[in-house]
């Protein structure tokens, strides 16, 4: 009996390199790919390893492996982000266009090479249009040229302009926008100048 | 290697090209970019750490005075041509799926005699401040694998699994700014600024891109290994930092290489 049981074990562990094995599920590949990335960084300068425990929307967006999510899931994600926007409590929503400019272009922040002091920027203009003097732009999101001027410079449009920044993941679930005011990028003073710089009718985005 | 007209025809190049920028006011900046490339195509420094990197490979060196030239980089031992068309692969004597880097750390621990952390000590150059053994042994070692087809099996099943677990670490989003490879590298034709992007969820994106490293980065004056592009590209995710030869970094590498498959290897290149 014993020898029978090892000899099966034994034939078992003969048959793994050569393909026989059940291939892992997906689930245990996740699992060993989430350990496999806890085990390959070290924590730098301002980024600790935490920046790898995934909250649940980076989790499911994960999951999808780059395809769009289900509407159910969508609408998930889409609610619970939306709840964790906070718009400022003097109720102004636009700071200064011009520092909000320098804020789109600054790529600096976050990395473990960044000065934790800063500058912390939100490089906008790495994945967007914005005013039409600055032609070294990024195509990953729409362009925003003329933003206001198309939309409209009512408070509804700077609500929306202010709660995207914030948290974009409330408005179009798994996005690649960084979630600006949630993940604690920006301040709040920061997202008010951007939101001006997208809003003002004086920015030369809306010229 | 290179005669000395090409070192001075690289040269001149260089130097036309700092003239760019003010041409970049005219016309559309795109097509100047696209000209500046390809201007550089026509000489590459890279040969430079190649020469390098053959005489590294040559001379006996470590603890052990003894050559890499027993190291079997997996078509057998001292074998260099075509072998980093096949990488990752799994080693047996290892019995772990490695990269080029992290079999060349191997053999000159295991072969040479040095420590693990002597052997990783300048995984990346900085000038003359530190020149990388590592990345002039790898421009040596891929510029013998030019023209040939990329051909990485997946074969053995821990080949198969690191392949998995590569493709997984692609799509994983994480950190403060929500990034992942496929953030960047998801959708065809996008820019980050002016920086053309390869979309390396298709096959034809994966063999451009993978096929075009190690590259001479003109901007750093640097050979750039495939582990330094995964490295940089991290920090930008805002991710930690990647560990040089870690198991994540053999794993992306797996899946883009094996992606890569059929597409003939041209490099070490030449980028911006």
């Amino acid at each position: 009996m014993m020898n029978m049981t090892r000899i099966a074990v034994l034939i078992g562990v003969a048959l793994l390199p050569l393909g026989c094995a059940i291939a892992p599920s997906n689930e245990e590949i996740t699992a060993q790919s989430t350990a496999m990335l806890k085990a390959s960084f070290k924590a730098t300068g301002q980024a600790g390893l935490d920046r790898l425990d995934q909250d649940e929307t980076q989790r499911m967006c994960s999951e999808l492996a780059g395809k769009a999510p289900s509407k159910e899931t969508a609408e998930k994600i889409e609610k619970t982000n939306l709840a964790t926007i906070r718009y400022p409590a003097d109720g102004k929503l636009l700071g200064d266009w011009k520092n909000g400019e320098k804020i789109a272009q600054e790529g600096r922040g976050k990395q473990f090479s960044d000065d934790v002091a800063g500058p912390v920027g939100a490089n906008c203009y790495a994945c967007h249009q914005l005013t039409p003097q600055e032609v070294s732009f990024g195509t990953i999101g729409p362009s925003l040229y003329q933003f206001a001027k198309l939309r409209g410079y009512g408070a509804d449009t700077q609500r929306y302009a202010y709660g995207k920044i914030f948290n974009a993941e409330a408005f179009a679930a798994c996005t690649t926008m960084p979630r600006f005011g949630h993940n604690g990028i920006l301040t709040e003073q920061q997202m008010k100048d951007v939101t001006a710089l997208l809003m003002d009718p004086q920015s030369p985005v809306n010229k | 290697m290179s005669d000395f007209s090409r070192r001075g025809s690289w040269l001149v190049l260089l130097l036309s090209v700092l003239a760019i920028p003010a041409a970049l006011a005219q016309g559309s900046a795109v097509d100047e970019i696209a000209k500046y490339r390809a201007a550089l195509q026509d000489g590459n420094p890279a040969e430079l750490w190649a020469a390098r990197g053959e005489d590294l490979w040559k001379q006996k060196r470590g603890p052990r005075q003894v050559s890499l030239e027993q190291c079997d980089l997996g078509l057998g031992a001292g074998v260099v041509k075509a072998a980093y068309t096949r990488l990752p692969r799994y080693f047996a004597d290892a019995d772990k799926v490695m990269d080029l880097e992290t079999r060349l750390v191997w053999c000159m621990v295991a072969q040479q005699g040095y420590t693990d952390a002597d052997a990783k000590k300048a995984p990346f150059g900085n000038g003359n401040a530190r020149k990388s053994d590592i990345e002039a042994l790898v421009a040596y070692i891929t510029s013998e694998s030019r023209g040939i087809p990329m051909n990485v099996s997946i074969a053995h099943p821990k080949e198969a699994a690191m392949y998995r677990i590569g493709e997984k670490m692609f799509y994983f989003r994480g950190g403060p700014h929500d990034f992942g490879c496929v953030t960047c590298h998801g959708e065809d034709g996008k820019r980050i600024r002016l920086q053309d992007l390869p979309n390396l969820t298709k096959i034809e994106g994966a063999q451009k891109a993978y096929t075009t490293w190690p590259a001479y980065r003109v901007s750093q004056g640097e050979l750039r290994t495939f582990q330094w592009r995964l490295y940089d590209c991290f920090r930008q995710q805002r991710f930690p930092e990647l560990i040089f030869g870690s198991d994540a970094s053999i794993a992306l590498t797996m899946f883009l290489a094996h992606n890569a498959n059929g597409a003939a290897f041209d490099a070490p290149a030449i980028k911006r």
